[in-house]
């Protein structure tokens, strides 16, 4: 079984801090990680192969060259192969532009019994590069998996948690999933697994490999643009309460419950 | 790829869900965005109906802005088939050719729409929290959270078309209906796009735990303040004396004190009760886009400069263990008298 799973490095979302002054983003000494949900994604991409009981698993990411440490993580964590994809023409590319760079990849490197991928990324939070991949792919795909089970050597059937509850849905290989933090449990890497991935040589690969016609691409090639980045407007003229005051403060939260026949 | 300037306005789709055959409320606030985009930029509003079997009447969204409604019954899209959907939404598109296609930022459009953004070719924003037309290019501003929820980017599409948007439910009102006439169409769809690759095996409903938060006037929410998961119970009493639900920031919902139902956010939820507490939330962009159109906002916290205060009506400046406390004594007290 050879599976696909696409991973993005994030920033470590806990440790961003704004400059209150200049309104900008404080990059300096912001660590970079995996985003969690491709954790998952991985994790259940090495148990089907177990499962299966011969595959191969490889990890494709697309970002500047330091996004070769989510790719050496993914490899202290047991996948088989790991593809950079990584150009100075991709960057700024938005979730179109990234899918058709991913999809193109898997193209080129495939054929794969199955992608998979965490169901969004949480910098971007978009949920959208893993079904705009399988569309220009044409495979079937499902999102929101939280449950799955190989249920024939052709088939897969997954439980995606939606609004109401559970959806089931059947899909045969070749097939794409993005995939909830439900999943599994992502395992630690092992010793082994770590002293591996320092050795590792991984695949790196920019748009001499891929081909894509230049105007698809990056910042130029992105349907959507950026145009204004802005600090969300106040919106109240807010009373303040502290210290002795808060006693005045209760009283007020009560007075409004009153006027609006909620007490 | 035309340029903006030969181009005519041809008009906005607001892509529908229907659930279980009757028209979602999201539906009905995108047609009211729409159509103020719609005053804004001189074009008509389109409003999407595909379902199996319609339990609601398929005109209904005209009272609220739509001047047409394409509506598409099929037996195969009586369950939510992500592929079908897919396919008769981008034929649609391509038929009918809109400028700005809006859709709900739920399970399903947040699956089906990129699908369709890469069949048709253009750009996708997803959880829109702000929709304007910029009256010097006409082109639509999309307003979303960045940045892990930090700041506010406003997104264009200048060149491909449509210009597509997702939007969370609750984002928007849902307009007074008025007394307007439109028109229901049943365009036809070549059956081939009601084939699919996948199987629909079944449903199971949950009773979702802190599910209604959205149907509730009063919603009380914690975050990381709270120090450990048992002071949840604190905001549960608060909650309970007034007939509300407990919300909860995503921080607290990552660390697992709490289920996901009640996340308030972009991530999660986005609610508009008539009093919305932030009880220890420091308030990230991401968790005010999920409650900032509450009537009321009354915000607790122990930092003076917490961004929470900046969106709240009252901010309590304190020891939330104090405040809280005392607040739900007071309300006992008004409530014996």
């Amino acid at each position: 079984m050879k599976i696909a799973v696409l991973v993005k490095q994030v920033p470590d979302t806990d440790e961003v801090k704004m400059d209150p002054e200049k309104g900008t983003m404080v990059r300096e000494g912001v660590g970079a990680i995996m985003n969690p949900l491709d954790m998952n994604a991985l994790e259940a991409a090495l148990a089907l192969k177990r499962g299966a009981g011969d595959g191969e698993v490889t990890v494709l990411s697309m970002g500047p060259p330091q996004t070769e440490e989510a790719l050496r993580e993914a490899i202290a964590l047991g996948a088989d192969k790991a593809l950079l994809l990584t150009d100075r023409a991709f960057a700024g590319a938005d979730t179109w532009a990234t899918s058709r760079v991913l999809a193109e990849a898997i193209r080129k490197t495939g054929p794969f019994d199955l992608i998979l991928a965490g169901e969004k990324a949480t910098d971007g939070e978009t949920g959208q590069v893993g079904p705009e991949v399988a569309a220009m792919l044409d495979l079937p795909f499902s999102t929101y998996v939280s449950a799955l089970e190989r249920i024939s050597p052709a088939e897969i059937r997954v439980r995606r948690t939606i609004e109401e509850g559970y959806q089931y849905q059947i899909l045969s290989f070749p097939c794409l999933l993005t995939v909830l933090s439900d999943l599994n449990e992502p395992s630690m890497p092992t010793l082994a697994g770590k002293k591996k991935a320092r050795r590792f040589s991984l695949e790196t690969a920019g748009n001499e490999t891929l081909d894509l016609p230049k105007e698809e691409l990056g910042l130029s090639g992105s349907p959507t643009r950026v145009v204004r980045i802005s600090y969300p407007k106040i919106t109240r003229n807010t009373e303040h309460f502290s210290g002795s005051r808060l006693d005045e403060g209760i009283e007020r939260v009560v007075t409004l419950l009153k006027e609006q026949a909620l007490l | 790829m035309q340029t903006e300037t030969t181009r005519t306005p041809s008009g906005i789709f607001v892509l529908g869900e229907m659930r279980n055959g009757h028209i979602h409320s999201v539906t009905l606030e995108l047609t009211g965005k729409g159509r103020e985009l719609a005053a804004a930029r001189g074009c008509t509003v389109t409003t999407v109906l595909l379902g199996g079997e319609f339990k609601d009447d398929p005109a209904d969204p005209i009272r609220y802005g739509a001047d047409r409604i394409l509506a598409v019954n099929h037996p195969s899209l009586e369950h939510f088939d992500q592929e079908i959907i897919a396919k008769v939404t981008a034929h649609l598109i391509e038929t009918e050719k809109p400028e700005i296609v809006l859709a709900p930022a739920t399970t399903a459009g947040r699956t089906y729409l990129p699908a369709v953004a890469a069949l048709v070719n253009t750009g996708l924003t997803a959880d829109c929290t702000g929709l304007d037309i910029d009256p010097e290019t006409g082109l639509l501003l999309q307003t979303r959270p960045a940045i892990g929820g930090n700041v506010m980017a406003t997104i264009k599409t200048p060149n491909h078309r449509p210009q597509m948007s997702t939007v969370r439910p609750r984002t928007f009102r849902i307009p007074d209906p008025e007394d307007r006439t439109g028109e229901v169409l049943h365009p036809a769809v070549p059956e081939r796009l009601f084939a699919s690759r996948i199987r629909n095996d079944g449903m199971e409903y949950l009773e979702e735990q802190g599910a209604n938060i959205q149907d509730l006037d009063v919603v009380i929410s914690g975050g990381k303040g709270l120090k450990r998961p048992e002071s949840f119970r604190l905001l549960q009493e608060l909650a309970d004396l007034l007939e509300g639900g407990v919300g909860a920031s995503r921080p607290t919902v990552e660390a697992k004190w709490i289920p996901y139902p009640h996340q308030v956010g972009l991530s999660g939820k986005v609610v508009a009760p008539k009093l919305y507490m932030a009880v220890g939330i420091s308030g990230a962009v991401q968790h005010l886009a999920g409650m900032q159109t509450a009537q009321t906002i009354v915000a607790v916290n122990k930092d003076p400069e917490a961004p929470i205060f900046r969106v709240a009506d009252v901010a309590l400046c304190g020891d939330l263990f104090d405040i809280v406390p005392r607040l739900i004594e007071r309300i006992k007290k008004e409530k014996r008298s």
